[in-house]
């Protein structure tokens, strides 16, 4: 911290974060205006949020980005002197400028290349805009923020006036602030205003009580020279004043309002902060935040992890000793857990993000296509506060993205399909986000044409995921939109649709724990649920032990365990051996087989099974016993080990034991590969023997 | 005049102490902080510059924006007033509107 360059850098990064978060909510006040009523709240936030970014800009000596957003925010002042909501090519102008300022903070932030080419044209754009947005504007007169007064009318700002203002170093001394006096000028006529920082001292020479910073100050006012001393009159013996007049500048338009802004210096000099809180004066923070690294964070819930398993030894070591004073060390650590549960719950919740995140995108994804494709759409989004941990946030958010494109592409009709099929010409595309069960559950429905399952089986016969003869359930056939280079695009769009689309996407999800199920009604509409684990932190789970093993299979997984009677067991062609529960086939798995450790129970009857489910079908695990359920904090094996196929993580048990946590869904595809080895084995040795004794050749193996 | 001042601040929504002379608002401003602090030149047992030239010598009152009432400003005038260490006068007699024109070009 005491390294100026790591601090410079910190606020950097700071600037830089927050310019992303002021983008977000331009885009989204940009959105609200698209929708053709005037909204001035929503006007000023867009407004808010450039200028900030352009003053932080100023600060970090970013000169493209000042010039660029100082163009986009005259057109939001302009607009902001007008009754009427924005033209479309407006919104349309300012949404583009701030996709390209996020592109100019990206290249800004890593130290990459920018496009200057990009930004003339653009830049050019918004000139055109602006003379359009003036051109259509009564007047231009209240324009600068902070004005305090009305400046005079647009015909006689033809007078324009150019200050130097260099206040000595030790101004502050008598009480003046210089953001006063700016502000007083600014009371005059709009100002358009630069900070001066050659005089600005290195970090270490910096004196807070000083000022290093002078000011070149453009006012357009109709007033006298005399006027403008009379601002600087309290401070004329502390400051360097330089007062010239400007003739108009041919190609400029005179009447161009631009607000006093205060680019200034590093936030250590007490003016040039507040110069920044003056510039925006009424930016309201809703709740009051601070921010710190994730890394801090991830190394708070790694200790509390650390906590929640010493606590755990403790409480193993309760059960076994016994000694005088047992019953008040049991109090203690009844009230430790208590403890540890609540600090885990509440530094967990620190991880936490509302999915507003990941959803404030999607009014403009929705709006983009709907334009492309030439459909109209109803968005609705609900839920938005739901929170979930931030790892989990931005790994759904580009599955979201991809559900969400796919149902406004293949989904939803256009208006004249849906007039022809007596559907209203609107359709809706409803986003909602909720907790239930300690999931979060996200889901995307349509209410467009639904699944075309004849046309989706065509297609996988096509591509070859499946052969024609070959029968398939409803579900199954659902199913085959997540397989791999599957696209029912009829062309393939850049909207969606390059085949990589939907496994990637249930990929991601599952990666994270989480699942997506389809469901779809012809004509009425499709909707994808996803469910997601709030944390991928902490997991409850069933301890199971194999052989001198133990492991973990996580709660949610998991439908029921039962101790297998010998008559619902059956081996499907020698192969696959199923238990049939309530009539429903479910596959044994061995987990002693996959991972190749001794166990304890290999006979089938009268052992336990634990069905899980995956991926929407029922799976049975063979295990020894069932322990305890518990609350395991989740190790990652990769990067403490390498990755194993069939292990999620691992976790440290109360008496110190490691134990592997199961990724089920990867338990069960091991288990159909080697099944379906020994299927091919079984194939090759029947086609040996010819016939006969099938069933019991495939026996051995299973 | 030291009514009409304190009027006029009160009635805009300020906090106004008031003080008799320079003496009491040298005490008032040791004891509770002050934002602003408008005095007249003239004042018995303690003048305003006087009062002016010790508040600066306070930690408290180094950056306080401190303007001075005044008859008449003359260059000479001027230069003793920021010697003191005033940020700014006020030439009596003014109306209300202006005294609190001028406040807000040192206090927000």
């Amino acid at each position: 911290m005491s390294d100026p360059n790591q601090l410079l850098n910190q606020l950097r990064e700071v600037f830089f974060q927050e310019a992303e978060e002021g983008l977000e909510v331009a885009e989204a006040g940009l959105i609200e205006l698209s929708n053709g009523t005037f909204d001035l709240e929503a006007l000023n936030s867009v407004f808010r949020a450039i200028h900030s970014i352009k003053g932080g800009s100023g600060t970090f000596g970013l000169t493209r980005l000042i010039e660029f957003a100082h163009t986009a925010e005259a057109i939001l002042d302009a607009l902001r002197s007008q009754d009427n909501p924005p033209a479309t090519e407006v919104v349309d102008g300012l949404l583009l400028s701030v996709d390209h300022l996020r592109a100019m903070l990206a290249a800004e932030r890593d130290g990459s290349d920018l496009d200057s080419a990009r930004t003339q044209d653009l830049q050019a754009q918004l000139q055109v805009l602006l003379s359009l947005v003036q051109g259509g504007a009564p007047s231009s007169a209240t324009a600068a923020p902070v004005t305090a007064a009305p400046a005079a009318p647009a015909a006689t700002f033809a007078t324009e006036w150019s200050i130097e203002f260099l206040p000595h170093t030790d101004l502050m001394a008598f009480g003046n602030d210089p953001i006063l006096l700016l502000r007083e000028l600014g009371s005059l006529g709009p100002c358009r205003v630069e900070a001066i920082l050659d005089r600005l001292p290195s970090f270490e020479q910096l004196e807070p009580d000083s000022i290093h910073l002078g000011w070149r100050i453009n006012l357009s006012a109709a007033v006298e020279e005399a006027q403008i001393r009379d601002v600087f009159a309290w401070v004329e013996s502390e400051t360097d004043l330089n007062i010239k007049r400007v003739e108009p500048a041919a190609g400029r338009p005179a009447t161009e309002p631009a607000p006093i802004t205060a680019p200034t210096a590093p936030k250590a000099i007490p003016s040039a902060a507040r110069a920044m809180a003056a510039a925006q004066p009424q930016q309201h923070r809703e709740a009051s935040s601070i921010r710190v690294s994730t890394d801090k964070v991830d190394a708070l819930i790694n200790l509390v992890g650390e906590l929640v398993i010493t606590q755990s030894m403790l409480s193993q070591i309760e059960k076994e000793v016994q000694i005088p004073q047992l019953d008040r060390l049991r109090d203690g650590l009844a009230q430790l857990k208590r403890n540890t549960r609540e600090l885990q719950d509440s530094v967990m919740q620190i991880r936490m993000l509302p999915i507003k995140f990941v959803f404030s995108r999607f009014p403009r994804i929705v709006r983009d296509l709907t334009t492309k494709l030439g459909k109209k759409v109803d968005l609705q989004i609900l839920g938005e506060d739901t929170e979930l941990d931030k790892t989990l946030l931005e790994g759904v958010a580009d599955p979201l993205v991809h559900i969400v494109r796919n149902a406004l592409d293949h989904g939803l009709e256009t208006p004249e399909e849906r007039l022809a099929a007596g559907k209203p010409e609107t359709g809706s595309l409803r986003i909602e986000a909720y907790h239930q069960g300690g999931d979060v559950h996200i889901k995307v429905s349509d209410n467009g044409r639904g699944l075309n399952l004849a046309g989706i089986f065509k297609k996988a016969v096509q591509v070859g995921l499946v052969k024609a003869e070959d029968r398939l359930s409803d579900a199954e056939i659902v199913d085959l939109l997540f397989a791999p280079g599957f696209s029912t695009a009829a062309q393939v769009s850049d909207i969606s649709g390059r085949g990589v689309g939907l496994d990637v996407a249930r990929r991601n999800i599952q990666n994270l724990g989480g699942t997506v199920e389809v469901d779809s009604k012809p004509g009425k509409g499709t909707t994808f649920s996803i469910r997601l684990p709030l944390t991928m932190a902490i997991l409850d789970g069933q301890l199971v032990q194999v052989g001198s093993q133990i492991y973990i299979i996580p709660l949610v997984a998991i439908l029921e365990s039962l101790l297998m009677g010998s008559a619902h067991i059956r081996n499907i062609a020698g192969q696959q051996e199923v238990y049939r529960l309530r009539d429903e086939p479910v596959p044994v798995i061995r987990l002693y087989d996959i991972f190749g450790v001794p166990a304890e129970r290999k006979t089938l009857p009268n052992s336990l099974l634990v069905v899980v489910e995956s991926g929407g079908k029922k799976a049975g695990i063979l295990v020894d016993d069932l322990l305890d359920q518990q609350q395991v904090v989740i190790k990652s094996l990769e990067s403490n080990y390498g990755s194993v196929g069939g292990v999620s993580g691992a976790t440290i048990l109360g008496d110190g034991t490691v134990a592997l946590i199961l990724d089920v869904p990867g338990v069960v595809s091991l288990a159909n590969r080697q099944a379906r080895r020994a299927n091919d084995e079984w194939g090759t040795r029947a086609a040996r023997s010819q016939a006969g004794t099938a069933s019991g050749a495939g026996r051995s193996k299973a | 005049m030291r009514a009409l001042v304190a009027a006029t601040l009160a009635e805009a929504g300020y906090k106004v102490v008031q003080a008799e002379d320079g003496v009491q608002a040298l005490e008032i401003a040791k004891k509770e902080p002050v934002r602003l602090v408008v005095a007249d030149v003239n004042m018995p047992r303690m003048d305003g510059l006087t009062l002016l030239k010790h508040l600066r010598g306070l930690a408290a009152y180094k950056f306080t924006p401190i303007l001075i009432l005044t008859t008449e400003i003359s260059a000479e005038k001027k230069a003793v007033a920021k010697s003191a260490g005033a940020t700014g006068w006020l030439v009596k007699p003014f109306d209300p509107q202006t005294l609190l024109s001028t406040i807000k070009r040192v206090i927000k």
